[in-house]
C-alpha cells in the first residue's frame, strides 16, 4: 500500500521543481521514476554502493536513503546538473581523458562525490580524494584512473586529438561511448523501459532444497487488483529450462515442484508497478516442504548424499582429464617434490548494476532490451523457452553496468519475454541487490590438491593436479571450468609429464558459472605456490625459477600444443625483476627491525587461452557506408565496460584506412548485427577484433576495386562521395549512385574469424586455443601480525597482450583485474543467505587498492588483429598468487584457504607461533 | 495507509508520538537499508525538520549533542581533545554520504552491536535524553541500550540529545576500529578510550569500552580500576580484563579472533592514550 502523495518543492539542478510524491519514498526513486532523471543509478538501495550519490545542499548523500520529503526547500544536484549547455565540465573531461569510466554505472556517483570534494577543496591531495570517494564502489576500474582523474581536474589540459587515418591502433583514444556515461545519458538495463511498462517481480526459494506447492491464487488476485498475472512453470510455452550448453538446459525458468538452491525463481508477479511492489511476501501462497540440503563439495561427494539432480546420483556433473608423458616417471626423476592443498569459496561478481531490462511483444516477435554479455545466446535461449524460432526474438543490449561473466547466463530475459508474450504489454524488471546476489551465478568454490617435482637444477619434471569445483545446483558453465582447468593447471611453464583431473560437483548452492577466468584463478593459486616451494627447495630465486621453466615459442603445453609465437612470459618476468629485487631486499631489511608490521613481496604468473576451449567460436563483423557517407560498424561484440566499442572501431578504422573518429557503431542488437559471440573468455579483442579488421579490409578492397586503385591508395569518405587518392590519381565514388544493400548502406564489408582449435582427445591432448595471454605480477604487502590484517601496498603488473590496441583500456583492465584479484585473495566470500548484500559481502574500496605500475609487453600474435590478444581475464589471475607469496615472505606462512581474512591469518600466525616455527 | 509526518517543532513531534507509535526517521541511513525490496508503508515520523535538535552545545558542566547532529557536524565542530576519539569514530562511519546524513542519535537508537559511536560514548559516560509529550528523562547510555537492537525508549519517546559530562582536565581520547577493508566497513572490533592524566605521570581516570564483541558494547571496568592511579608507563591490559566481553562467531570473524584482536586493540589504544599529545 502506498502512501498518499504530497507535493514537494525543491531545486533540482538549479531549477525549481514541484513534484507530487510519496514523501517516505527514496529520493532515488523519485528522481528516476517520477522525474525521469535516470542518471542517478541504483545498485543496492542500502547505502552500500554509492551509485546513487547526489548532492543535497552541496553535500554528497545517497539518494536511496534520503526520504523524498526531506528535500523540501533544499537543493539537489544530480549528474544531469554537471554539464553546462551539454558540454562536459572539467571533472567530466578529466574522467574522459583518463578512461575513468569503464562500464559507467558507478560514474555518476563518483562524479557527484568528487564534485562535493572539489567544491570545498579545488586542489585536493590523494588522501582527500580517496576519503571523498570512499563511499562509492567501482567493480571495473580498480579506482586508479578515477583518482588520477580527480587529481588532474585542476590542471588545464588540451582536449585529446583524434588520431589520423591509420594511427588508431595503439592510440590512447578516449572511449567512443564515454560521454554518455559521464553525463548520465547512457541507458543501462533499468533505464530503458517505457513509462507504461508493467512490473515483474520474482518470488524465490527461501530454502536450499525443498518441495513446494503453489496454492490457489484467487485471493491474491482479489486483494491486489493491480496484479494482472501470476506466472508459474505451467505458463512456459516452450522448454522450461535454460543453460549454457545446448544439451544441458537443466535450470528451470520457474521451478516446477522443487527447488535446488536458495534464491531459485518460483513464480513471477506481473502487474502495475505500485501494486506489485505492495504485495507482501507472506501473501504469496507457496507451501514449502524443506529437505536436507547438500552444502559443499564434501557433503555432495559423500556416499549417502542425496542427489541434487535426480539423474545424477553421484552429484558429479562432469569430469575433466589430461595426461601427458609419464607423470610417475617424472616424479621419480625429481630431486625435489612439493605438494599442497588449496580451498576457495563462492565469489560474487558484484557488478554494480543488478540484472535488469524490459521486453515487449511486437506482433509475433518478442523484443528484449537487457543488460547482457551475450545477445545471441540470449536470443536462442529465450526462443526455446517461448517455443518460437530464434528469428522471432530480438535482443537489444542496453549499456551493461559490469558483467565479469555473471551476465552470460540469462536472468530476467526469459521471464520478461514470457510476461510480455503472454500479456501483450511491455514488462520491466530489475533485481534487488539481495535478489541479484542470491540468484545469479558465482565463481566456483574449489578444492585443489597438487604436486610438482623438479631436478636439483630446478627443471620441472612432473605435475599432478586434481580440482573439485562446486558447480552449485545447475550446470551453467560448470563443464567449461572442468575443461579449462586441466589445460591451464601447470601454469605457464613447460612440464614434460602431467596428470590432471577435475570434477564439477553439484550441490544445493547457487549455480557457479563464469567469472573472469573460468576456474583458472583458483588453479593458479596451486601452481604458483608450487613454483615458490620448488624454487625454495632448489635454492633458486622464485623469478629465476620461473624464467628457467617458462613456456616459450617452440615449446609444448600440457595439451601437447606447440606454441608458435607470442609467448611473452620471460619478457614479463624480466620486466618485473628489477622491482622484485629492490622490494624483496627492502622488506628483509625492514622486517629485521619491525616487530608488528611485516612486509613481504610475492610473484604470480599466469597464462590464459583466449576464446572458447576446443570449440568453434566465430565472430562476424560488418562495416557499411551509407549513401550520405556515414560509416557504421555493426558490432555484435557487446561492450560490457571493457571497451569493445572503442577497440573494434580502432581496428576497423585502421584496416579501412579512415580516421577512427568518422566510424559510428551499432552494438549487439541481434536484428542489426551479426553474431560476434559472447563477451567472455577474453576473446572479443582477439576474435571479434580480427573479424573487425577483416571487415574493414574487405570494405577497403571493395572501394579500391571500384576505383581501380592500388593497395596504398588513400580513402576519404565524404558526405556523399568517397575520394580515393592513389599517388597522383584521384578517383571518386558517387555514393548516391550506388544501389542500397541493407539498412541504408550502399557499401558493406564483412569479416569472420574463428580461432583455429582442435578437439581434445581422451587424454586432453590437442589445440584448445588459438593464442594465450601471459603475465607476471608482483605484490608488496604489509601484514599486521598481531591483527592478521593485510594491506597490499604496491604492485607491478607486466602483461603480454600481443599488441595494445588501446593502452588506456589495457591499463584499465589490469587495474580492475588486480582489484578483483585482491578481493578474491583477502576479503570476498559469498555465503548463501548470509552475505547477500554489499555490506556483508565486501569488495575492495578505493582505499584498498595498491599503487599499480602497469608494464605492457607486446609480443605480437600473428593470428590476432594487428598482433593483439586478450587481457580481460589475464589481469586477475596472477594477483592472488602474488599476494599469497608476499604474505609468505612477511610471515613464513603459506596460506591455502581463500579469502585470507584477518581471523584466518591471525589463527595461522598463532598456530605457527605455538609450533615454534619462525619461517 | 501509512502516514508521513515531518513536523517543524518538537512539541508537534512529541504530540504525534503520544498518539501512537511511529517509525522515527532522522538521517535514514539505518531506516532504508533495513527495507530493501520492501514496500515502505509504515507510519513515519521524520524528525529532520526539528531544527532545534541539531548541533552541539557546551554548557558549563556538560556538552549536549542534539538528536539531529550528524557525523559530519561532529567532525567539523571545534571541540576539545576528549572528543578526538568520537571524531575518529565519526570519520570511519560508512563513507562521507553516510556521515553527512547519519546522526549519532540514530546510531545509538539503532543499537547495533557494531555501532561505532557507542564505545566512545560509553567511555565518555554519555547519557541519553528522552522526551515525551508529558515528560523528559535521562538514562545512562549503558542502561539505555539493552541488547542487539533493543533500547529502553518508550513508544511515545523521542531521543532528543546525548549528554556528555565533561571529564577531568587534560582529558584525551582515542578510537581504534578494525575492519576487513578500508572504507565503509562494519567493525569486527572497535575500542574507545578516555584518559585523564594525573600528577606525576599517573592515571587519574581511565575509561575503556569495546564494541562488536558482545550484544552491547562494554566498558572494561576491571581494567579501568586496575590502572587508575597507576603510572601511565605501566598501563598494561591482560586477557582477564576482557572478561565482560562475549564475542560470537559471525561472517566477519570468529569469537576467538575477536577476543584476541580486542586485546591487541585495547593495548594499542592504551599506548596511544599514554602518549601526551
Ligand atoms: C553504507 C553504510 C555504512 C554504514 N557504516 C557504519 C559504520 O561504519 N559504523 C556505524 O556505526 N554505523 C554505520 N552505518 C549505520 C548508520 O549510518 C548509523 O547507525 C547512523 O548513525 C544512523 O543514523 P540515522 O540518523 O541515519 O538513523 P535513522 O536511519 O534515521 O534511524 C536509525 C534508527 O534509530 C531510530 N531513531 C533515529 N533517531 C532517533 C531519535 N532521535 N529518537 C528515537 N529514535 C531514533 C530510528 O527509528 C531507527 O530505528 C552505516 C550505514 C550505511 C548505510
Ligand atoms: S543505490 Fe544507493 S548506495 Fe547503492
Ligand atoms: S566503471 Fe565503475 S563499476 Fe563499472
Amino acid at each position: 500500500m502506498k502512501r498518499e502523495s504530497r507535493t514537494v518543492e525543491f531545486a533540482l539542478n538549479g531549477a525549481a521543481v514541484s513534484a507530487a510524491v510519496d514523501p517516505g519514498s527514496r529520493l532515488s526513486e523519485v528522481l528516476r521514476e517520477d522525474l525521469g532523471l535516470k542518471g542517478t543509478k541504483v545498485g543496492c538501495e542500502a547505502g552500500d554502493c554509492g551509485a546513487c550519490t547526489v548532492l543535497l545542499d552541496g553535500e554528497q548523500v545517497c539518494a536511496c536513503m534520503v526520504p523524498a520529503g526531506q528535500v523540501a526547500g533544499r537543493d539537489v544536484t544530480t549528474v544531469e546538473g554537471l554539464t553546462a549547455k551539454g558540454a562536459l565540465n572539467a571533472l567530466q573531461q578529466a574522467f574522459h581523458r583518463h578512461g575513468a569510466a569503464q562500464c559507467g554505472i558507478c560514474t555518476p556517483g563518483m562524479l557527484m562525490a568528487a564534485s562535493d570534494l572539489l567544491r570545498r577543496n579545488a586542489k585536493p591531495n590523494r588522501r582527500a580524494v580517496m576519503d571523498a570517494l570512499g563511499g562509492v564502489l567501482c567493480r571495473c576500474t580498480g579506482y586508479r584512473k578515477i583518482v588520477e582523474a580527480v587529481l588532474d581536474v585542476a590542471k588545464a589540459q588540451a582536449p585529446p586529438v583524434d588520431p589520423p587515418a591509420g594511427a588508431a591502433v595503439g592510440a590512447r583514444l578516449a572511449k567512443v561511448d564515454g560521454e554518455g556515461k559521464l553525463t548520465g545519458v547512457e541507458a543501462f538495463g533499468d533505464d530503458v523501459a517505457p513509462r507504461d511498462a508493467l512490473l515483474l517481480r520474482v518470488a524465490r526459494a527461501p530454502h536450499a532444497r525443498a518441495r513446494f506447492v503453489i496454492g490457489a491464487l484467487d485471493r491474491l488476485y482479489a486483494d491486489h487488483p493491480g496484479l494482472l498475472r501470476v506466472l508459474t512453470a505451467d505458463d512456459v510455452p516452450g522448454n522450461n529450462g535454460f543453460g549454457i550448453y545446448p544439451h544441458i538446459k537443466d535450470q528451470p525458468v520457474l521451478a516446477e515442484d522443487r527447488v535446488r538452491y536458495r534464491g531459485e525463481a518460483v513464480l513471477a508477479l506481473v502487474g502495475e508497478a505500485a501494486a506489485i511492489r505492495a504485495i507482501p511476501e507472506e501473501e504469496i501462497p507457496i507451501v514449502w516442504r524443506p529437505q536436507e540440503a547438500v552444502a559443499g563439495i564434501e557433503s555432495a561427494l559423500a556416499p549417502d548424499a542425496p542427489a541434487v539432480q535426480e539423474d545424477k546420483p553421484d552429484n558429479v556433473l562432469t569430469r575433466g582429464r589430461l595426461v601427458k608423458g609419464d607423470v610417475d616417471a617424472g616424479f621419480a626423476a625429481a630431486d625435489h617434490v612439493v605438494e599442497g592443498a588449496w580451498q576457495t569459496g563462492f565469489v560474487e561478481h558484484a557488478y554494480i548494476e543488478p540484472e535488469a531490462g524490459f521486453a515487449r511483444r511486437v506482433g509475433d516477435r518478442i523484443e528484449v532490451t537487457v543488460t547482457t554479455q551475450a545477445p545471441y545466446m540470449d536470443r536462442d535461449e529465450t526462443a526455446q523457452v517461448l517455443g518460437i524460432a530464434p528469428e522471432q526474438v530480438r535482443i537489444v543490449p542496453s549499456a551493461c553496468g559490469g558483467g565479469f561473466g555473471g551476465k552470460l547466463d540469462v536472468s530476467v530475459q526469459p521471464l520478461l519475454a514470457l510476461a510480455a508474450w503472454l500479456t501483450g504489454r511491455p514488462v520491466r524488471c530489475a533485481y534487488t541487490r539481495p535478489e541479484s546476489m542470491a540468484s545469479s551465478t558465482k565463481r566456483h568454490p574449489a578444492r585443489i590438491t597438487a604436486r610438482a617435482g623438479c631436478t636439483g637444477e630446478g627443471e620441472i619434471t612432473a605435475f599432478r593436479f586434481h580440482g573439485d569445483f562446486n558447480t552449485g545446483a545447475y550446470a551453467s558453465w560448470g563443464p567449461t571450468v572442468a575443461d579449462r582447468v586441466p589445460v591451464h593447471c601447470t601454469g605457464p611453464y613447460f612440464v614434460p609429464n602431467v596428470a590432471a583431473s577435475s570434477t564439477a560437483v553439484l550441490t544445493n548452492e547457487p549455480p557457479a558459472g563464469a567469472f573472469r577466468g573460468f576456474g583458472v584463478p583458483q588453479a593458479a593459486l596451486a601452481h604458483e605456490a608450487l613454483m615458490d616451494m620448488m624454487a625454495e627447495q632448489a635454492g633458486i630465486d622464485p623469478i629465476e625459477f620461473r624464467i628457467k621453466n617458462a613456456l616459450a615459442a617452440g615449446l609444448e603445453t600440457a595439451t601437447g600444443q606447440r606454441l608458435e609465437a607470442s609467448v611473452g612470459l620471460v619478457d614479463c618476468l624480466e620486466k618485473v625483476q628489477p622491482y622484485w629485487e629492490d622490494w624483496r631486499t627492502a622488506a628483509v631489511m625492514r622486517n629485521a627491525v619491525k616487530k608488528t608490521v611485516k612486509r613481504g613481496v610475492g610473484v604470480g604468473c599466469m597464462w590464459y587461452g583466449c576464446g572458447n576451449t576446443s570449440i568453434s567460436n566465430p565472430s562476424t563483423m560488418t562495416v557499411g557506408v551509407s549513401r550520405d557517407g556515414r560509416v557504421t560498424l555493426y558490432n555484435g561484440a557487446v561492450d560490457i565496460g571493457q571497451g569493445a566499442n572503442t577497440v573494434m572501431i580502432q581496428i576497423c578504422a585502421d584496416a579501412l584506412g579512415v580516421p577512427a573518429g568518422i566510424v559510428g557503431y551499432i552494438m549487439g542488437d541481434t536484428d542489426r548485427t551479426a553474431d560476434a559471440g559472447k563477451s567472455s573468455a577474453s576473446r572479443q579483442t582477439f576474435v571479434s577484433g580480427k573479424a573487425a579488421e577483416l571487415a574493414g579490409a574487405d570494405l577497403r578492397a571493395q572501394i579500391l576495386r571500384l576505383t581501380n586503385a592500388g593497395p596504398k591508395a588513400i580513402i576519404e569518405i565524404g558526405k556523399r562521395r568517397i575520394t580515393v587518392r592513389d599517388g597522383a590519381d584521384r578517383h571518386e565514388i558517387d555514393l548516391a549512385a550506388l544501389p542500397e544493400l541493407e539498412a541504408g548502406d550502399v557499401l558493406r564489408g564483412s569479416g569472420t574469424f574463428d580461432p583455429p582449435t582442435t578437439k581434445l582427445d581422451e587424454n586432453g591432448q590437442g589445440v584448445p586455443y588459438g593464442t594465450y595471454g601471459f603475465a607476471a605480477q608482483i605484490a608488496e604487502v604489509e601484514v599486521d601480525v598481531d591483527l592478521g590484517t593485510v594491506k597490499v601496498r604496491r604492485m607491478v603488473a607486466a602483461h603480454d597482450v600481443g599488441r595494445a590496441i588501446n593502452p588506456v583500456q589495457v591499463e584499465g583492465q589490469i587495474h580492475g583485474g588486480i582489484a578483483q584479484g585482491l578481493g578474491l585473495a583477502l576479503m570476498e566470500e559469498y555465503l548463501p543467505g548470509r552475505t547477500e548484500n554489499l555490506h556483508d559481502y565486501l569488495i575492495p574500496t578505493v582505499g584498498d587498492i595498491p599503487e599499480i605500475e602497469v608494464i605492457i609487453v607486446e609480443d605480437p600474435e600473428p593470428l590476432g588483429p594487428y598482433g593483439a590478444k586478450g587481457i580481460g581475464e589475464p589481469a586477475l589471475i596472477p594477483t592472488a598468487p602474488a599476494i599469497l607469496g608476499a604474505i609468505y615472505q612477511a610471515t613464513g606462512l603459506r596460506m591455502t584457504r581463500l579469502p585470507v581474512t584477518p581471523d584466518r591469518l591471525r589463527a595461522a600466525i598463532l598456530a605457527h607461533e605455538k609450533d615454534g616455527g619462525n619461517g | 495507509m501509512g502516514s508521513y509526518l515531518r513536523p517543524t517543532a518538537l512539541g508537534q513531534a512529541l504530540e504525534a508520538l503520544g498518539e501512537g507509535p511511529r517509525t522515527i526517521v532522522a538521517g535514514g541511513t539505518d531506516h532504508y537499508p533495513a527495507r530493501v525490496g520492501r514496500q515502505i508503508d509504515e507510519d513515519v515520523l521524520d524528525i529532520s525538520a526539528l531544527r532545534e535538535l541539531r548541533g552541539i552545545a557546551d554548557t558549563r558542566k556538560q556538552v549536549r549533542i542534539g538528536a539531529l547532529t550528524t557525523w559530519s557536524d561532529l567532525v567539523r565542530a571545534p571541540l576539545p581533545a576528549w572528543f578526538d576519539g568520537l571524531k575518529q569514530a565519526a570519520r570511519e562511519v560508512g563513507g562521507l554520504q553516510v556521515q553527512n546524513a547519519g546522526t549519532l542519535c540514530g546510531n545509538v537508537c539503532n543499537a547495533s552491536p557494531a555501532a561505532d559511536g557507542v564505545p566512545s560514548l560509553l567511555a565518555l559516560d554519555a547519557r541519553v535524553e528522552l522526551s515525551a509529550r508529558d515528560r523528559v528523562r535521562e538514562l545512562p547510555l549503558s542502561e539505555f541500550i539493552t541488547g542487539n537492537r533493543r533500547t529502553q525508549r518508550g513508544h511515545d519517546e523521542l531521543v532528543t540529545a546525548l549528554i556528555l559530562p565533561k571529564p577531568g582536565k587534560g582529558a584525551r581520547s582515542t578510537f581504534l576500529k578494525l575492519g576487513a577493508r578500508k572504507y565503509m566497513v562494519i567493525s569486527i572490533v572497535m575500542v574507545a578510550g578516555v584518559l585523564v592524566p594525573g600528577r606525576g605521570g599517573k592515571i587519574a581516570d581511565l575509561r575503556v569500552a569495546v564494541g562488536a564483541c558482545s550484544e552491547v558494547a562494554q566498558r572494561l571496568s576491571a581494567l579501568e580500576a586496575d590502572l587508575t592511579g597507576r603510572p601511565m608507563a605501566a598501563a598494561l591490559a591482560k586477557p582477564e580484563h576482557l572478561a565482560p566481553l562475549g564475542p560470537i562467531d559471525d561472517i566477519r570473524g570468529t569469537a576467538a579472533y575477536r577476543r584476541d584482536a580486542a586485546l591487541t586493540l585495547v593495548r594499542r589504544a592504551l599506548a596511544r592514550l599514554m602518549i601526551a599529545p
